[in-house]
């Protein structure tokens, strides 16, 4: 047993927040460009958080701090288990049990408003969550481990086996980035539709800790958009530079969809790329053999 | 640390204006004035929001309202009255379901005047709010070492 692994978990706890936030402050800085207009600066996303903690903390319900700060645990947990090298699905159910706890959070207060965001989150765990197993499914058919640690150091271009199960992973980090036609729970773009949705009775603190776990999660989830390309570093860091741009662009491009069709959406891409793509890929392995 | 003020999220609320006002603060988002330059977006949040705009004088219906949203809003918030009719009730003012300015409800830190205000003062008015929001953050700040120091001082001699 070797201690390589917790190298990049800790690199993980401690990098992620950085990236995300420059991650969130690049993304900005191009949605921005792409409407014709000059944008905040790049260190945008870091102000606002900064501020988030210097504002009075104004809270009706305790539990939803407690709730809150399971959640930037539990996500910063399964990203750091990611980083690790760990198991996939250990991953992928810790990652589930983080939305679970904003989800109560949000239940937590006495909001319409926030309960609404609340049902809306599930609805989203729904759309997405089959898919995402079918993708931990898919990187071990391919390469015969969960482990991270093991998928990321194989020579196999898994992206040439699994090509449907990427499309499918793809739309459903629409979902997993809040943008854009799947930004339903947090109603980031539409700010008054619902209010704010999810995080309309989280302020100050509280509201910077959901931030920052949103940081942690984009750069799991672009960590594991990696690992379809992992073979070759260099083209698996262009594919997540390329990937993350598309979802920019298609959020910049599209409108909102109701909650039935991103349900819909999520479990036609997990049915036809993703059980399609498996079925062949299945039929492949044992027809050879 | 000073973040506030490179990152004021706005709430915009239209007590009874006649619109103008509101369409000139909504212009101030759009490309051409692009105020999310400064950090600043709105928001539809009071719980979220730093600097509270509203246009149009206070009228009968809604003072409980707009009393009730500014106090939802966490300190340090700064208020901005857009308008004529927000600093004084306008050519509505002799109405009978009108209250008067919005300093009648709840206290207003910056006037912006115009029927109805250009989106460059609006700009202009929500700067200026930005200073007093960063006065009253380190009010708030030296509020609180004090309350702690205080507290320290009398946990050690207990």
């Amino acid at each position: 047993m070797t201690w390589t692994w917790l190298i990049g978990a800790v690199l993980f706890l401690i990098l992620a927040p950085l990236a995300g936030g420059l991650i969130a402050g690049i993304d900005r800085k191009i949605t921005a460009r792409m409407q014709g207009r000059v944008g905040p600066p790049l260190l945008q996303p870091f102000y606002d958080v900064g501020k988030l903690f210097e504002k009075e903390r104004v809270v009706v319900t305790t539990a939803q701090n407690f709730y809150v700060l399971a959640y930037l645990i539990f996500i910063a947990l399964s990203g750091a288990l990611f980083f690790a090298g760990g198991d996939l699905l250990l991953i992928v159910f810790a990652f589930t049990l983080a939305h679970v706890f904003l989800v109560l959070g949000a239940y937590a207060a006495h909001s319409p408003y926030s309960h609404i965001g609340a049902e809306r989150e599930l609805i989203q765990l729904m759309a997405y969550e089959p898919m995402i197993i079918l993708a931990a499914v898919g990187l071990y058919m391919v390469t015969n481990s969960f482990f991270v640690a093991d998928i990321a150091t194989t020579a196999i271009p898994i992206i040439l086996y699994l090509p449907g199960v990427f499309l499918g992973f793809v739309t459903i980090l629409t979902i997993k980035l809040r943008k854009s036609p799947f930004d339903i729970s947090t109603s980031h773009h539409a700010h008054q539709e619902i209010v704010k949705g999810i995080t309309t009775e989280f302020s100050g603190s509280t509201l910077a800790q959901v931030e920052i776990a949103h940081w942690y999660e984009n750069v799991f989830l672009l960590g594991f958009v990696y690992l379809f390309f992992a073979w070759n570093p260099i083209i698996g860091i262009i594919a997540v530079a390329v990937t993350y741009f598309a979802e920019i662009f298609v959020d910049n491009v599209t409108a909102r969809v109701r909650w039935q069709a991103a349900l819909k959406s999520g479990w036609v891409v997990a049915g036809a790329l993703g059980i399609l793509n498996l079925a062949i890929l299945s039929y492949m392995m044992t027809g050879g053999a | 640390m000073a973040f506030l003020k490179r990152s004021p999220w706005i709430l915009h609320y239209d007590a009874s204006s006649c619109n103008g006002c509101d369409i000139e603060v909504l212009a101030c988002l759009t490309p051409l004035y692009d105020v999310e330059r400064f950090g600043i977006i709105n928001t539809g949040n009071p719980k979220h929001a730093d600097v509270f705009l509203i246009t149009g004088g206070i009228n009968e219906q809604n003072r409980e309202v707009v009393k009730n949203i500014y106090e939802q809003m966490p300190e340090p918030k700064v208020v901005v009255a857009i308008g004529v009719c927000a600093a004084s009730g306008g050519i509505f003012r002799e109405c009978y379901n009108i209250v008067g300015g919005v300093d009648k409800v709840i206290p207003v830190d910056v006037y912006v005047p115009g029927c109805a205000a250009r989106p460059e003062m609006i700009i202009d008015g929500v700067v200026t709010a930005l200073g007093i929001l960063e006065e009253k953050r380190e009010k708030m700040a030296g509020a609180a070492q004090t309350k702690e120091s205080a507290r320290r001082a009398a946990g050690e001699s207990t």
